[in-house]
């Protein structure tokens, strides 16, 4: 309702208003499209100096097929896949239950254990890089997907607790009840009555998830090295050492390595902005 | 044969076959193996991470593996950058036998935390005499504690044609580095490619600037944390180098360009020259430019009462000191620096680089061949290690940072050495 | 037989206490392991120094002492540097706040095809950091860039590129950083418009209020959910600010965009780092900015928290 829907402007306005559109979103997108640009170029143009202007030949197949066939690519992305997936099984199922036992249960510390997730959720970092390093190493981990997997999960449950116990407050609680007057044990609460309902925070969650993890630098850089574990955000500056940077094999990545979130956003979009907004209205 | 040098040979026979046979007048490696059968596990990790001397060392791992049948090998190869911060966790706990890195200040840490194995006596076997010139960059507190594999001259490589377009020659005075500079520049084009992205490579500036205009000891002192950063003879070192800044004779912008992405600057014609380790040789040629117009002359002259000093950064081999197999990794080791598999594995075909054992030959091309005559007989100041081997690792990376800035704002000297000076005081007193 | 059976019973009378905490038990373990414990020891390190290999040397408050100048020596210029920029991102970070505001107001429409200009603006959000950062750092070419080239038409010219003059890179990596986060800012708008109730709008027209007194009096109220959360994501965004330097400017030129958590990462883990104490110390400090915020956060969240029930 707000701002005045287009519909009860002039005409004219309408008109204006539609033709902006495009415009405005292809300004705002003007960085993705160069990298596409980018990784249809043959090298040639870079050396030179032709970066923005028409390709001087279409070189698409060429640069994808280097990215595919004749880099370390495919394994960078299937590492990303083996540390997001068990990731956001891990985090989802154990902030279900967290979440279920601080939404349902009413005892004491209840809100001082959330409050704590929630704080560890927001802390920097850089102040758990070095004790948590030590500890994989010592757990002879380093350099593994398990390592990097078991530290999302801990990290991430926390903002995945937050969410699942909000949503679990929200729900029905007669229904729970009755269940209890009935005699059901409380794990089968959980599994048979709750978790059901939850379906929808779920599928919320596990695309956030996916998304936050496969992004993730930061870690993949102190817990891992090399195309062993690495996922792709760490491994994507590799063309750049080889030999001088190489722009078109770097776009060509690039875009790889966006695909599967992109593809995740555009498949699960209802999901994915609820669990983001999570909050954002009353 | 002195009695020293039998009573030597007599104690290392002792403690290796190797010694034995080399003693016996047995040269040929491949006796090795009947004499002496090395059994067990050797697990080596390698940060040869690049095409060629990944090649070189799955190479190597095959042959020293084909005259030991009963040692099992187990190579990794790890990524060159990530090597450098991962060495410390490959180090600690259950460490492989034999390791990558480099020579001088930078084996420091592992030293001094008691990782790297002293193998003082390995270097006291006969045939080591061979590798004498490299013993002072191995060696740390009077013991050794790796042998060296490879190195490398840095040098001016240059594009002839250009030089000889505008009718110049090799300089071989400062003052003639600068008029051939000026003629370029007259002429619209730049001196210098350098990329400082990422720091390193003003660090080679720095290190022939310095060692030119002061010497070799000057320098080795200045790294060694025992002069001012803001002594005056420093401060000479920094006027001879922005003479050449202020003649606009680096290329702009390169604070951001890696020295990779500098390079299209001398492919392309708009840079003559750039001062450089003998591995960037590959990556010209890689870009287009053929050995006619490319060549190499030695860093000028610019303080005529000081020796030339080169800097030529060594690569090693290490043996943990937690090596659970030591006598095949000491094995590898003498296997590895000896004259036959020196000339082999720094061959053009190979690495490309030159031979630590004296008895290796060196491989049929121009770049190497110029570049071993000058370090064997017109380097009588020194070798340098390079900056970020010679400082300590602290020193090194905020001083870098400083020969960065000042090459970009040659005015803010006083506050860079100023806080050099500062870094320099709380490292070393 | 009958010890089993007391244990069920004494489970089953207290089933509704235990259940909560058998529930929370692996979420708790794997939290304390990897986030709780090692805020403490990472305490515990900085008062050490430490190279990560051999032991531990204790020394105190001095690595605090020298980050801060405390005594006769000066402040660490790097740290200096740091916290300045670490506030300058802090600053200009919010500005995703009011562009997410204007981007959404501008897209609130209902005309055909809205729906995918609405993903189409998200987008960026998607994307890695180090894929905003690389296309960014292109973006600013010094000369080829098109940044370079599109300045170039109005006669400036920046020297050495947005991303090797010390006076722009900041701000360079800080504009790169606000483009995914002006569309999250955008979508959490979106949705809050979405909620917006209909009859007070209609009931502030009648009473004549329109363009900015209206959304000043009578929407912005309303989006106030939206907004604390913006702000929130968009602070701890601009404090966790690593993956874009790293990526763009790997702290240079000389130094000039280091921010804490760049700085800290330096000191312990890079090439010619490994001063795990000293790194621990600044993490310290990053922590207790940190805090001030989280202690905010927590503080509305209780808030709302009592409200509710």
């Amino acid at each position: 309702m707000f701002p005045t829907p287009i519909q009860k402007r002039p005409r004219s306005a309408q008109i204006t208003y539609q033709a902006f559109l495009p415009v405005a979103l292809i300004v705002w997108l003007l960085p993705l499209l160069a990298v596409a640009l980018f990784s249809i170029k043959p090298d040639a143009d870079f050396t030179n100096g032709n970066y923005w202007g028409v390709p001087s030949s279409f070189e698409a197949f060429t640069n994808y097929g280097k990215v595919f066939f004749e880099s370390n690519m495919p394994r960078y992305l299937l590492n990303s896949l083996f540390i997001t997936i068990p990731t956001v099984i891990g985090a989802v199922a154990l902030s279900c239950m967290a979440g279920f036992a601080l939404g349902v249960y009413k005892f004491k510390g209840n809100l001082l254990i959330f409050f704590i997730f929630i704080a560890g959720n927001f802390v920097p970092f850089q102040i758990l890089m070095v004790p948590v390093r030590d500890l994989t190493v010592s757990m002879n981990l380093y350099d593994t997907k398990l390592g990097l997997v078991l530290f999302h999960v801990a990290f991430q449950t926390g903002f995945c607790t937050l969410f699942m116990r909000n949503f679990i407050r929200a729900l029905p609680f007669p229904l729970i009840e009755a269940a209890r007057v009935e005699g059901v044990a409380e794990w089968r609460i959980f599994l048979y009555v709750v978790l059901p309902l939850m379906k929808p925070a779920l599928a919320a969650l596990a695309v956030l998830i996916f998304t936050f993890i496969w992004n993730d630098y930061f870690w993949a850089v102190v817990l891992t090295q090399g195309p062993d574990a690495q996922p792709v955000t760490a491994g994507i500056t590799e063309f750049n050492s080889q030999f001088r940077a190489a722009y078109h094999l770097m776009s060509a990545g690039s875009i790889v390595a966006a695909l599967p979130p992109v593809a995740m956003f555009f498949l699960m979009q209802k999901h994915f902005i609820a669990g983001l907004t999570l909050g954002a209205v009353k | 044969m002195t009695e020293a040098y039998w009573e030597d040979t007599m104690h290392s026979i002792l403690k290796t076959s190797l010694a034995a046979l080399v003693a016996f007048g047995a040269t040929a490696s491949t006796a090795m193996a009947d004499a002496h059968s090395l059994s067990g596990e050797l697990r080596i990790t390698s940060d040869m991470s690049n095409p060629a001397p990944r090649a070189v060392m799955e190479g190597l791992v095959e042959d020293f593996g084909a005259l030991h049948p009963e040692l099992e090998i187990d190579l990794t190869i790890v990524d060159r950058e990530a090597w450098k911060t991962q060495i410390r966790n490959a180090l600690g706990a259950n460490p492989p036998d034999v390791v990558n890195w480099y020579a001088a200040n930078r084996m420091r840490p592992y030293v001094d935390a008691g990782l790297f194995a002293d193998i003082s006596d390995l270097w006291a076997e006969p045939e080591f005499e061979a590798l004498a010139s490299t013993k002072g960059a191995m060696t740390l507190d009077d013991k050794q504690w790796g042998v060296p594999y490879t190195y490398y001259q840095w040098g001016v490589y240059y594009r002839k044609d250009i030089f000889d377009q505008y009718g110049l020659s090799e300089p071989t005075t400062w003052e003639e580095e600068m008029a051939n500079c000026q003629t370029l520049l007259d002429n619209g084009v730049k001196c210098y490619t350098i990329g400082t992205k990422f720091l390193w490579t003003a660090g080679g500036w720095f290190d022939y600037i310095n060692s030119r205009t002061n010497g070799y000891d000057f320098h080795i002192a200045l790294a060694r944390g025992e002069i001012e950063w803001t002594d005056d003879r420093v401060r000479q070192t920094f006027a001879n180098w922005r003479q050449l800044i202020d003649m606009g004779a680096f290329i702009e912008d390169h604070q951001n360009y890696s020295w990779q992405e500098a390079l299209p600057f001398m492919l392309n014609g708009e840079a003559a020259s750039y001062l450089m380790g003998n591995f960037a040789v590959a990556a010209m040629r890689d870009g287009g430019l053929t050995d006619d117009q490319l060549d190499f002359y030695q860093f000028p002259v610019i303080n005529a009462s000081v020796d030339y000093a080169e800097d030529a950064p060594t690569d090693t081999f290490h043996i943990a000191s937690g090596a659970q197999n030591m006598d095949a990794a000491k094995e590898f080791l003498r296997f590895v620096t000896s004259a036959e598999v020196q000339t082999e594995i720094n061959g053009g075909g190979a690495l490309g680089q030159l031979p630590v054992n004296a008895n290796a030959s060196i491989d049929d091309d121009k770049f190497l061949e110029q570049g071993f005559e000058m370090l064997s007989s017109n380097a009588n100041g020194g070798i340098m290690q390079f900056f970020d081997r010679d400082f300590s690792a602290e020193m090194a990376s905020v001083g870098m940072e400083g020969l960065q800035e000042f090459m970009v704002f040659p005015d803010s000297l006083d506050d860079i050495l100023a806080r050099l000076e500062e870094t320099r005081q709380r490292i070393y007193e | 037989m009958s010890s089993a059976d007391t244990n069920r019973s004494w489970y089953k009378r207290n089933e509704i206490a235990i259940t909560p905490w058998l529930f929370l038990l692996p979420a708790m373990l794997f939290f304390a392991v990897y986030v709780i414990i090692p805020i403490g020891q990472s305490f515990w390190i900085s008062l050490h120094e430490w190279d990560g290999l051999g032991d531990k040397t204790w020394v105190g408050t001095a690595n605090y002492e020298r980050l801060l100048g405390i005594g006769d020596q000066n402040i660490d210029r790097k740290f200096e540097v740091s916290f300045w920029n670490n506030l300058r991102w802090l600053v200009l970070y919010l500005l995703a706040i009011p562009a997410g505001l204007f981007i959404a107001l501008f897209l609130n429409q209902t005309v055909t095809g809205i729906r995918l200009y609405k993903s189409l603006f998200f987008f960026p959000f998607v994307i890695s950091q180090v894929v905003v950062g690389l296309v960014f750092s292109w973006f600013y070419l010094p000369n080829d860039g098109l940044f370079d080239v599109i300045i170039g038409w109005f006669g400036l010219d920046i020297r050495g590129g947005v991303l090797g003059n010390p006076n722009t890179a900041t701000y360079g990596i800080i504009a790169a950083g606000l483009w995914p986060q002006t569309a999250y800012c955008m979508i959490l708008y979106l949705t809050g418009l979405n909620a917006v109730d209909p009859e007070q709008v209609e009931a502030a027209r009648l009473d004549g209020a329109k363009g900015r007194k209206m959304l000043w009096y009578v929407i912005l109220p309303q989006l106030k959910p939206a907004t604390f959360i913006a702000f929130v994501v968009t602070i701890i965004g601009a404090l966790r600010s690593f993956d874009l330097i790293s990526v763009m400017t790997n702290g240079g030129p000389f130094g000039s965009t280091r921010v804490l958590s760049f700085y800290m990462f330096e000191e312990s883990l890079s090439e010619f780092g490994f001063r795990m104490g000293y790194g621990a110390a600044i993490a310290v400090v990053l922590f207790f900015i940190m805090l001030g915020f989280i202690v905010y956060f927590l503080w509305s969240m209780y808030q709302d928290d009592k409200g509710a029930r």
